[in-house]
């Protein structure tokens, strides 16, 4: 269902074209703004909508799509009690600006999501793989990134058997 | 050898060395990390001058794993995260999966979700106070933890037959139904618990030890709590009054009356007082709730093939430890396009590095204990 409260004719009003959608899901509004701007309108939603507490930063992987990669920011304002969600989409190759200098927590967050998809902040000072070890190889959370092949892998290189499965 | 660079650390401002400073590596093997965390520590004497966490020990790719089950099949797994306070989990997720369908859990249902969540909030709460003090050096509490919390669990085994990966919801409402003694066993163990909570008290809150380790350290403001996104106890120690069962209920937390309770300073302290605070108001909400549990159904309106229309649903509770919230994208198959689990436990973990920064070496075991985080969720 198409949005159209005093929330979104707000963010239109400042960032024009940028917002590119604005939809209510199971009475959660989401917002997908341009990716160029992303790092503007997180720190606009910060100060001036207070949306001051981001909750989760992933993201989501479409293949079919031509961009394939949604990044998802879940915010929250203390102040307000209300939730919103800011989507971008990219590119496999697109550099997403990154918002660790608007939220501090960010950091991590996108750590993870460059572990798990590849995507690239711009701006990261330290982007690197989080929870898979340094050297591995691959995107595991892409939809096209099938489990068995890297697990088998592993197992032939470290336990000198066919197959873990 | 001044000029040899070390490359290193998060948020460190030089990667070179200074004459006095060590890099000293902690874990993954190291009793008080609570698991198998990972700490880098940049220190000048004894004192931290940088940090960094390595974690994915205990990565087990729950998220990917969740793209490949079932909706119903993947439930059992989010128990393995916060495998301390299991039944948290498992609301969150049912909770999470309900909404994304449009079905809500019967009021007896619910009722008896929000029983057993409180107890399990008291159970990992024990456990965090009996481990933590342990790290500190004040053995004693952890036995009267575990006394209470075995309690507990003996509760959760009566009711499904597990004691810590209870599995004991379902999407839709409950997987069993309510034992006959559950409300007396609830009360007996509610009634003499508060009395319980002085005991601790008397063993540490004006125990010189403690409040000399404690006091002051791991000071988190509540600017830099929101700047991290810190949650749970560790926001609210921070003076941040804000608990997602009061500002946006879920389950049957609208029915019954209870206090935030808020710290001051931000410290190691103050997230300890705040902690035992809730276990009090837990068992506060328990007694209300063993007061009248309704009768009706405990399972509501769900097919056994689930398949949610398309679409995305993101949905936080308050687990023990903080926001537990999960993002589930539908394509209106009967598997989860995609969860993405937000753990409460690495959010708050992320702030470890400003918090350690400038104490000692031995001030690194009592801040990953207030912090309270569980490796399983961590890593995911």
């Amino acid at each position: 269902m198409a949005l159209d409260n005093d929330l979104v004719k707000r963010y239109k009003e400042r960032f024009g074209n940028a917002i590119l959608e604005a939809w209510i899901d199971r009475k959660q509004a989401i917002l997908v703004v341009a990716g160029e701007q992303l790092a503007e309108i997180a720190t606009y939603s910060r100060d001036d909508e207070k949306f001051d507490w981001l909750s989760d930063l992933t993201a989501v992987d479409w293949p079919k799509r031509e961009k394939r990669f949604d990044i998802v920011l879940n915010m929250y304002s203390l102040e307000k009690n209300e939730r919103l969600r800011l989507k971008v989409q990219a590119s496999a190759e697109e550099r997403v600006p990154s918002v660790q200098g608007v939220w501090a927590t960010a950091n991590w967050e996108e750590r993870e999501v460059y572990d798990m998809f590849g995507v690239v902040f711009e701006g990261h000072p330290e982007l690197k793989r989080i929870l898979m070890p340094d050297e591995w190889q691959g995107y595991p959370l892409r939809k096209d990134y099938d489990i068995l092949t890297q697990d088998t892998a592993w197992v032939r290189e470290n336990l000198g058997i066919e197959s873990g499965q | 050898m001044a000029d040899q660079r070390i490359p290193f650390a998060t948020h460190a401002e030089s990667t070179v060395l200074g004459a006095d400073e060590i890099i000293l590596n902690m874990g993954p093997q190291h009793p008080s990390t609570h698991g198998v965390l990972r700490v880098k520590l940049r220190l000048d004497g004894e004192k931290v001058i940088g940090s960094e966490c390595v974690i994915g020990y205990l990565h087990r790719g729950v998220e990917k794993i969740a793209e490949h089950r079932s909706y119903t099949q993947f439930a059992p797994y989010v128990d393995r995260m916060d495998y301390v306070a299991a039944v948290s989990n498992g609301l969150g997720y049912c909770e999470a999966v309900e909404k994304l369908m449009g079905v809500e859990a019967p009021l007896r249902a619910r009722v008896i979700r929000t029983l057993l969540t409180e107890l399990q909030r008291i159970a990992s709460h024990l456990f965090w106070l009996g481990t933590h003090a342990l790290d500190i050096g004040a053995l004693t509490p952890l036995f009267y933890c575990l006394r209470e919390r075995e309690e507990i669990l003996k509760i959760f085994e009566k009711y499904c037959g597990a004691r810590l990966t209870t599995h004991a919801f379902r999407i839709g409402g409950l997987q069993y139904e309510a034992y006959d003694e559950l409300e007396k066993d609830v009360e007996r163990f509610c009634q003499p618990f508060d009395k319980r909570v002085d005991e601790y008290e008397s063993l540490l809150t004006e125990n010189r030890i403690w409040v000399g380790r404690t006091k002051g350290i791991g000071i988190l403001t509540a600017k830099e709590a929101i700047d991290y996104a810190a949650s749970g106890p560790v926001i609210r120690a921070s003076g941040v009054k804000w608990d997602i069962r009061k500002a946006m209920p879920y389950a049957a937390y609208d029915l019954y009356k209870f206090e935030i309770p808020v710290g001051k300073n931000g410290d190691t302290y103050d997230r300890y007082i705040v902690r035992l605070e809730e276990m009090r108001q837990s068992r506060l909400i328990c007694l209300q709730a063993i007061e009248n549990i309704p009768t009706g159904p405990i399972l509501g309106k769900v097919g056994k093939v689930l398949k949610p229309p398309p679409g995305e649903v993101y949905h936080a509770i308050e687990a023990p430890k903080g926001e537990l919230g999960y993002y589930i994208v539908s394509d209106g198959t009967t598997q989860p396009y995609r969860v993405r689990i937000r753990p409460p436990s690495l959010i708050n973990l992320e702030a470890f590095d400003k918090m350690i920064r400038g104490h000692l070496v031995a001030d690194v075991v009592a801040i990953i204990g207030t912090l309270d985080i569980v490796l399983g969720e961590v890593d995911r």
